[in-house]
């Protein structure tokens, strides 16, 4: 076992799925040399040169693009966008390329592609470098949606995203990159794709989370000292809701929180699966704790839009009570 | 210090085959053996009949919207047979005769435009990707498909199709500019028809040629007649031989034109003069390969009427095919979109025709539900 951060356990899952297959190669911008902007590819372009860590042309379009070309002819391209703000040029052909490829030609061919993108706010960032865009792509049919909240859990989904048959959307919270260490197993290991974590749990209340919200919920929840039950996501599509809906079929309650906008927020699908699902079981109605259906704000306001453990914690007590 | 020239080039236009059956022995000869004209013009005939066939199929409301190929089948057909089996072919939509002349069967073009999707499921070894819709898209994806042959070591390249209207997107040039500066051997192969819908070539590119543009991204170039089959052979053997031994792509303008309407769902007549396409009709690809047949003893009318019959027959039958096919399954949209169906989209296809609202049935377990009698349809 190992004491890593984030970034260094995405990077030791590239270089250990890099080293396994040789169809795997990365492209992106600045990932060959300079190891990334965030350095998470940092060594490996030494480690196995510009063949398969390929520093393309300022390109987004063009970075995916390729990739679906790549994986057609069965490679296992892992493409980074530098930025989630910069996605933007490249949702034509995740969208209209790679998501589709396999209903279009009736499974005839795959897109076993891993879309790295780092997301969220709290780094200081500017205009465009801070933003949480996870639901346009969990509302795409064809895509799956990983969004990490520790290094363990980056490593185990980051290995099965690449070996997915499927194109993979992985968002890494950018501003848990090297907040916190947590012991990761050296040997290579893969968690399932669907499967939510229990993070601690608890009978009073459940409250849902994924990516950097986690550890705010996790401040909050210590901070409240009630017996609360939190679940991370950890994949946004395919999501399981069978544990949502087990926990608050034993809690009776329900806080969602999330970075990006409220309206329709992927907590407002959470929150709509729970109505349908576990109406009867319901103590309170279920609170959402959102970013603002606003841009997000240059930094100096950053932290005044993003859900932080004070009004987690409002929304925990104000669910408690009701 | 005096001004000196820091960039001069010039653009090679390659006609063999004229428009009046002239034909440059010393470029043309041996380039197409007589035996492979014939096939080819046979193979043009066919599938022009396709192209009628399918218009009268949309008109009579028996297919949905297609867009015709009329014209255009000397430039993927001319880069099919040019080309090794293995190199992928990435068309965008009216490059019929060239995926026809690699192995599509007819009824699966067919079947795409009768909005069916089974029309997609090419076979593997066909080395063909979908019709593309969107515009200029396809071109990343050749230049993938090519870099993943280079990544292999394989001698393996990938012809890109698309109009003049799609080197004004933005896909276009990204995939230029990676194809050069990365060493991928993919051949763009724009076949300049001069109309994109209704917009006119010189909205799109306001210099003398389209080929010029592969200049900015120091690729290597060439202008051909694109109705002329000899010169498409020709500059496409020129770019695969570039392609193969250099591992360099290659951009190639074929200059050709749209006999008939954008699609179905067009009326050219309000945006072009007659006379512009009557002036084109002279220039048709396939009366010019018959000229040249018919001068070489190669063709007669009796051939000729032998193949009306049998390109009348093979289309009848390849309709025949696509609207014999048994309907798809009511679900079938659900199962290719991943690898393994999630619980909840599974969930979703098993109740789509039961409670049509892809819920659990278990939510609405011990409520009375009476549903209304089914609609006749």
């Amino acid at each position: 076992m190992a004491n890593l951060t984030l970034v260094q356990a995405i990077n030791l899952a590239l270089i250990q799925e890099m080293e396994r297959d040789d169809r795997v190669l990365i492209l992106g911008e600045d990932v060959g040399p300079n190891g990334g902007v965030f350095r998470v590819t940092e060594g490996l372009h030494k480690r196995f040169g510009s063949k398969r860590v390929v520093d393309t042309p300022l390109a987004e379009s063009g970075i995916i693009g390729t990739s679906i070309g790549l994986a057609i002819a069965g490679l296992r391209p892992i493409p980074e966008i530098q930025f989630e703000g910069f996605l933007g040029p490249a949702y034509d052909q995740i969208c209209s390329h790679a998501a589709r490829m396999r209903t279009r030609t009736r499974g005839a061919m795959t897109i076993p592609l891993t879309v790295r993108v780092p997301v969220g706010g709290g780094i200081h960032a500017p205009e465009l470098h801070s933003d949480s865009p996870e639901s346009i792509y969990i509302h795409q049919p064809g895509l799956k949606v990983v969004m990490p909240s520790s290094p363990y859990d980056a490593k185990g989904l980051l290995i099965s995203a690449i070996r997915d048959p499927d194109p993979v959307m992985f968002f890494e919270p950018k501003r848990i990159y090297r907040a916190f260490r947590e012991e990761v197993p050296e040997d290579e290991y893969t968690l399932p794709l669907g499967k939510a974590r229990v993070v601690c749990e608890g009978d009073a209340m459940t409250v849902v989370s994924w990516g950097s919200s986690v550890v705010q919920c996790m401040q909050a929840i210590e901070r409240s000292g009630r017996s609360i039950e939190l679940i991370d996501l950890r994949t946004l599509y395919p999501f399981d809701m069978d544990a949502v809906e087990a926990s608050v079929k034993k809690t009776g309650r329900c806080v969602i929180v999330h970075e990006a906008p409220k309206t329709c927020g992927f907590g407002a699908e959470i929150a709509a699966r729970i109505m349908e699902r576990c109406f009867l079981y319901l103590e309170s109605p279920v609170q959402r704790v959102a970013g603002f259906d606003t841009i997000m704000p240059y930094y100096k306001l950053e932290l005044d839009y993003m859900p932080d453990a004070d009004r987690i914690a409002r929304a925990i007590e104000e669910t408690a009570a009701y | 210090m005096p001004i000196k020239s820091a960039f001069t080039t010039s653009i090679d236009h390659v006609s063999i085959l004229d428009a009046e059956a002239r034909f440059d022995e010393k470029l043309g000869a041996g380039l197409i053996p007589d035996a492979d004209l014939v096939k080819l013009y046979e193979h043009m005939c066919i599938c022009r009949q396709l192209d009628e066939v399918a218009f009268k199929l949309q008109r009579s409301g028996r297919m949905g919207t297609f867009p015709q190929n009329m014209g255009q089948e000397a430039t993927s057909m001319g880069a099919a047979y040019a080309l090794e089996k293995t190199d992928w072919l990435v068309p965008c939509y009216r490059e019929n005769a060239g995926l026809i002349w690699r192995g599509m069967p007819m009824e699966m073009i067919l079947l795409h435009w009768m909005g069916d999707e089974r029309g997609n499921a090419i076979p593997r070894e066909l080395h063909c990707m979908p019709l593309a819709i969107p515009i200029g898209t396809q071109m990343l994806h050749a230049t993938g498909l090519a870099w993943a042959a280079k990544y292999r070591g394989e001698k393996r390249l990938a012809c890109t199709f698309f109009g003049d209207g799609a080197t004004s997107e933005g896909d276009f040039h990204e995939a230029m500019n990676f194809a050069a500066n990365l060493d991928i051997p993919v051949i763009f192969f724009c076949q300049n028809n001069f109309w994109a819908i209704s917009v006119p070539g010189k909205i799109q590119c306001s210099a003398p040629t389209i080929a010029q543009r592969a200049v900015a991204y120091g690729m290597d170039t060439i202008q051909c007649d694109g109705n002329d089959i000899f010169a498409v052979v020709h500059c496409v053997r020129q770019a695969a031989k570039l392609a193969r031994e250099k591992g360099r792509p290659f951009f190639i303008e074929a200059v050709t034109y749209r006999l008939g309407d954008h699609t179905t769902a067009d009326d050219a007549r309000r945006y072009r003069e007659q006379a512009e396409v009557d002036s084109w009709k002279a220039r048709d690809p396939i009366i010019r390969i018959r000229k040249f047949l018919t001068a070489k003893k190669l063709w007669d009318d009796a051939k000729e009427a032998a193949l009306a019959e049998r390109a009348e027959r093979e289309v009848a039958a390849a309709v025949e095919r696509a609207e014999g096919i048994a309907a798809p399954n009511r679900t079938d949209f659900f199962n290719h979109m991943y690898a393994t169906i999630p619980p909840d989209l599974a969930l979703q296809r098993d109740t789509a025709q039961t409670h049509g609202i892809g819920q659990d049935p278990s939510q609405i377990e011990g409520a009375v539900i009476e549903l209304p009698a089914k609609s006749a349809h």
